[in-house]
């Protein structure tokens, strides 16, 4: 199985559905911090171009807000590519994105289980 | 009437709030919360990969409790209620997902998505009805303009969560005008906070932070509330000072609730 099935059956998406409208990106909160956006990620993985998005920070910086979910016009769930390419990632030995032994330095005192257990389920394996 | 009630993980800890006034106001409005034993956290974030099993069973436990029970399940943290409804869904309708699970929990009976999946919001709406909740404002909060925040996780997706049109809700400003309150309606109400980008994008939260709020502010609210407690970590150390509550404390406070819980104190 190459790279680009891997990421379809991971996610369920079909990348063929997408009309290149860009909406996804429009609308996606973390755009600013993104090097590659939502229908970056959807063309890159239609034309099998997936090793530079395993390698880039983007990863981490999609919030899983269902925003493009939402509002993608064909329906192609964008934000299911980007957790499929992060799996690809993190699954890989040694590649967690968070350690345990970074969470005391990255904390407060009010910060709720929440954002770490969130954390935790997106960023490692 | 009772439900199977699933707190999580936070609300039995730095949200101890929402969960305590969500408890006194259901006790007030006549419906009984009965905390699920042995609860599992759900994790946070829906686990979309479809190929994943391990990360969704803690939601299907959950959810299997509340059927043994003949009850349904309600959630009060968006959190919460996102994973455990969208892992639901999957149990109902993805039979690969369905059967990989039943193969290793090895329930009584299998576990087929029986369950219903309630927010808090929802037993509000519909089924104690917000004018029932109005008749039971005995402190209504007259004046108080109320931005809600509904951030990402409530809503959307709009296809599964089926709470609210995902564009344009409307069940948390019925609450506010419920418990005597004007609500503000403004943009920013349903785009995400940052999430858990707090940990380790502290910058980038505190842009979303200062336009999510300063959304609310120029549509002249005097404070936001949430059911989220990441959301709440996110918005409430603002620049401008608005309050952020849970909306089951203000819901307790209009129930009068909270001047008697703060005279026994
Ligand atoms: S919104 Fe949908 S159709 Fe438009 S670019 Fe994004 S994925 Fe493609
Ligand atoms: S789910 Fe991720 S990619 Fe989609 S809009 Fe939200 S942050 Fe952006």
């Amino acid at each position: 199985m190459d790279k680009k099935e891997e990421i379809e059956l991971i996610s369920g998406v079909n990348v063929l559905k997408c009309m290149r409208c860009g909406k996804c990106s429009g609308t996606c909160p973390s755009y600013d911090e993104m090097e590659y956006h939502p229908h970056q990620f959807v063309y890159m993985v239609e034309t099998g171009n997936i090793d530079p998005l395993i390698n880039s920070e983007s990863l981490y910086r999609c919030l899983s807000c269902f925003a493009c979910v939402e509002r993608c016009p064909r329906g192609v769930e964008p934000a299911k590519v980007i957790e499929a390419v992060r799996l690809s990632a993190i699954r890989q030995k040694g590649a967690n994105h968070l350690k345990a032994e970074q969470v005391p330095e990255l904390i407060d005192d009010d910060v709720p289980q929440q954002l770490l257990v969130s954390a935790f389920r997106k960023y490692s394996k | 009437m009772i439900y199977s009630y699933y707190p999580g993980c936070t609300l039995k800890n730095k949200a101890a709030d929402l969960d305590m006034y969500a408890r006194q106001s259901a006790a007030a409005l006549g419906f009984e919360l009965r905390e699920i034993e042995e609860w599992q956290c759900c994790g946070g974030v829906y686990p979309m990969a479809k190929d994943e099993i391990a990360t969704k069973l803690s939601s299907v436990r959950n959810l299997n409790d509340a059927k043994m029970h003949g009850q349904s399940l309600v959630t009060l943290c968006s959190a919460c209620h996102n994973v455990i409804k969208q892992v639901n869904n999957d149990m109902r309708t993805n039979e690969d997902i369905r059967t990989r699970a039943n193969n290793y929990l090895k329930l009584d009976e299998p576990y087929n998505g029986e369950t219903e999946v309630l927010h808090y919001l929802e037993v509000l709406r519909d089924v104690i009805g917000f004018d029932a909740v109005k008749e039971k404002v005995t402190n209504p909060l007259k004046g108080k303009k109320i931005a809600a925040y509904y951030g990402c996780l409530l809503l959307r997706p709009g296809s599964v969560l089926k709470m609210d049109d995902p564009e344009n809700p409307s069940i948390m400003e019925d609450l506010i005008k419920a418990m005597g309150a004007t609500p503000v309606v403004y943009p920013m109400r349903n785009e995400c906070c940052g999430g858990y980008l707090s940990l380790e994008d502290k910058p980038a939260v505190a842009k979303r932070r200062e336009t999510i709020v300063n959304s609310a502010k120029d549509f002249g609210c005097d404070c936001i509330i949430t059911a989220c407690p990441l959301c709440m970590y996110n918005l409430k150390k603002n620049e401008s000072g608005v309050p952020v509550y849970y909306f089951t404390e203000l819901l307790a406070d209009a129930l009068g609730l909270k001047a008697a819980s703060e005279e026994t104190a």
